[in-house]
């Protein structure tokens, strides 16, 4: 079974998921913040494919994607370092990446790649759902990738309840109308989305992201779904750390575990 | 099956295997409704009287087509002028903004954005916010702020509020991620009124159909001066490619007609200062809509160049893609030097100063072969006022 969906079904506490971007701040770091964030306890890892124009993401990981292919990040580069990284790693892993690096590289070729590393999941954001049917299904379906789709707070019913038709693994819920790390916290407008989508009882399992920045925001989102993803926070992390290991495991504990704790007092 | 439905978009955003819509979701909304609604509002009633109305009292239409007679001479064929350059604000680009800001009035929306490169777009953009008093943002590259200074001083003065992109290469398609962050970032009220025929469907095809009455003019006018409404050739420089776009659409299926889109080569096209994107390029995606887009082999768009900040840009238009790759246009490719010769030229034989955007295809004309009864029509898409400075620093005439 795919590890996205074994993580749904077995996990009743709020899942954490956490983006980085392969390639920042160093080339070689991905293995080591993968398993850094493993053993800290995050439970599904999203490496960001630098891209020169992400147009869906803010400054701050604009920024790490600038970074990261100053610092010779390709594709190519990434399959590499990921290969064996099931030997040491368990938590589910998803690529977030534009499609035009992808299509480069090559559909058929990234997609094997994928399987043979061990991804679990995509998140192509600027991948239609008209092209993902008619052209990549089941190329995906063949290789064991969940395709995770976005849905915002502009996304009409009708098209949720198609986006939840198509999915699999877990939607994601874009928290506001933004790009990443637009905007902190969450606002009385946003629990209102919130509220609506848990009220849809759509099959699949939902994430929020874009604002989530810390403990409080991460189990207030929690209350709305079955977890929260945090990107830029993250990124911001390791643009400043000097013991990137510890710097990962306090900003890990300093979500998680004092929710696990009230989670085991419950 | 005719000729024309092969080059006319089909109902999934598709010219042959380019264009289509690869947005972000949050855009899908804002996409969608424009999708659903811009032919049956182009196609209404008081949209066409107020666009035809605006275009005659307000741009200055139909422009003239001119027959450049020591011009032609120098060539050895009729040489016709589709005289863009005389349209208000200096550019064929205000067709399409004058158009878009009545799509924004039909939609409600309250705000307008755009992106901009040399300012061109950006100044029809907020000439027509103004005529309209709708308040107007423009993202420029940063770079280009520092380049094209007076047309950033000349949108301000228009009311318009005009915002560096500083992420990326800060040029062109920097501008145009900023703007597509903004509309992400503010749905409910903003069009976003995209200055070629480039970005998500149905962007192209409907900047296409807005520039389209630059063909529909050529063809009334050529009958009326030689009595026959079709050339031999149609010749426009292509950047995103509106003004080719507009110039080609109307000639799409009629193959006698050929259709020749020039490129800027920059200081060669193998130079690796360049923006001939057909000749470098090869199929991506950007900006929404698959396309030929000069890149790395990793897919990094790469940073294009040439001496015509209106040329600086790694793709063309999803349109030009489907004419390029099904043959139905040629594409040549003039470089720097070549181009501002022919500006030059142009200036001293008969009297205009060109944008070096169109000085390119006016340098194409040296390239190409004419028997002396050929008819040729030159788009040209815009005047050198704004080229001045580059005039003077290439010095040479």
């Amino acid at each position: 079974m795919n590890r996205i969906d074994q993580l749904f079904q077995q996990r009743t506490e709020p899942v954490l998921n956490i983006y980085f971007t392969a390639g920042f701040p160093k080339l070689d770091d991905t293995r080591t913040i993968l398993k850094s964030l493993q053993d800290s306890g995050a439970d599904l890892i999203e490496i960001g494919i630098p891209y020169s124009d992400p147009v869906a993401d803010g400054p701050t990981i604009q920024e790490s994607n600038t970074v990261a292919l100053k610092n010779g990040m390709t594709l190519k580069v990434l399959m590499n370092q990921l290969k064996g990284m099931r030997d040491e790693i368990n938590v589910p892993v998803v690529l977030m990446g534009y499609l035009n690096p992808i299509v480069q590289y090559g559909i058929e070729r990234f997609c094997k790649d994928c399987q043979e590393v061990g991804v679990d999941g995509l998140i192509l954001p600027d991948l239609p759902m008209y092209e993902y049917q008619t052209s990549y299904k089941q190329l995906f379906e063949q290789h064991g990738l969940n395709n995770i789709f976005l849905i915002s707070p502009q996304t009409s019913e009708a098209r949720i309840r198609e986006v939840d038709a198509n999915s699999k693994g877990f939607i994601y819920m874009v928290s506001s109308a933004s790009i990443t790390g637009a905007k902190k916290g969450i606002s009385e407008e946003q629990i209102g989305y919130f509220e609506r989508v848990q009220n849809m009882q759509l099959k699949t399992p939902r994430l929020i992201g874009f604002g989530i920045s810390d403990r409080e925001s991460f189990l207030q989102a929690s209350r709305y779904a079955q977890g929260a993803i945090i990107g830029s926070a993250f990124i911001n992390l390791l643009k400043g750390a000097d013991k990137p290991e510890q710097d990962i495991k306090d900003f890990i504990s300093s979500i998680k575990r004092p929710a696990a704790a009230s989670a085991a007092v419950k | 099956m005719s000729s024309k439905a092969i080059f006319t978009v089909n109902e999934h955003g598709y010219y042959g295997n380019f264009g289509g819509s690869y947005i972000p979701e949050m855009l899908y909304p804002n996409v969608e409704e424009l999708r659903e609604k811009y032919l049956q509002i182009l196609n209404s009633a008081e949209f066409q009287k107020d666009y035809n109305h605006l275009l005659r009292d307000y741009v200055g239409r139909p422009t003239p087509l001119y027959l450049a007679n020591r011009l032609s001479e120098q060539l050895g064929a009729n040489i016709y002028l589709k005289r863009e350059d005389l349209c208000h604000t200096g550019a064929h680009k205000v067709n399409n903004t004058v158009g878009q800001i009545l799509m924004a009035k039909a939609l409600g929306k309250k705000k307008i954005i755009a992106e901009t490169g040399a300012g061109q777009h950006g100044v029809a953009t907020a000439t027509v916010c103004a005529l309209m008093g709708l308040e107007c943002i423009v993202y420029m590259g940063e770079i280009d702020t520092q380049r094209q200074r007076p047309n950033v001083e000349r949108m301000k003065l228009l009311g318009a509020e005009v915002r560096p992109a500083l992420s990326g290469s800060r040029t062109l398609k920097d501008a145009t991620n900023e703007a597509m962050r903004h509309w992400i970032n503010n749905p409910a009220d903003t069009h976003y009124i995209i200055g070629s025929v480039v970005g998500p469907h149905p962007y192209p095809d409907m900047v296409a159909r807005l520039q389209a009455v630059i063909s529909k003019e050529i063809r009334e006018q050529l009958k009326e001066k030689t009595g026959n409404e079709l050339p031999d050739y149609v010749v426009a420089c292509v950047g995103g490619g509106s003004n080719a776009a507009g110039a080609f659409y109307h000639y799409l299926d009629e193959p006698s007609v050929k259709l020749v889109a020039v490129e800027a080569a920059g200081k060669g096209v193998h130079s690796g200062e360049s923006a001939a994107t057909t000749a470098l390029g090869k199929p991506g995606i950007l900006h929404g809509s698959k396309t030929i887009l000069m890149q790395t082999e990793d897919g990094q768009v790469t940073e294009p160049y040439s001496i015509s900040a209106g040329l600086d840009y790694p793709g063309i238009g999803p349109f030009h893609a489907h004419l390029f790759d099904s043959k139905r246009a040629d594409f040549l490719a003039v470089t720097d030097e070549d181009a501002m010769q022919a500006g030059v030229n142009l200036s001293k034989t008969e009297g205009i100063i060109p944008a070096i955007e169109s000085a390119h295809a006016l340098s194409a004309l040296q390239q190409m072969k004419f028997k002396s009864d050929d008819v040729v029509v030159v788009n040209l898409s815009g005047r050198g006022d704004k080229d001045l400075e580059t005039y003077i620093k290439w010095g040479g005439y």
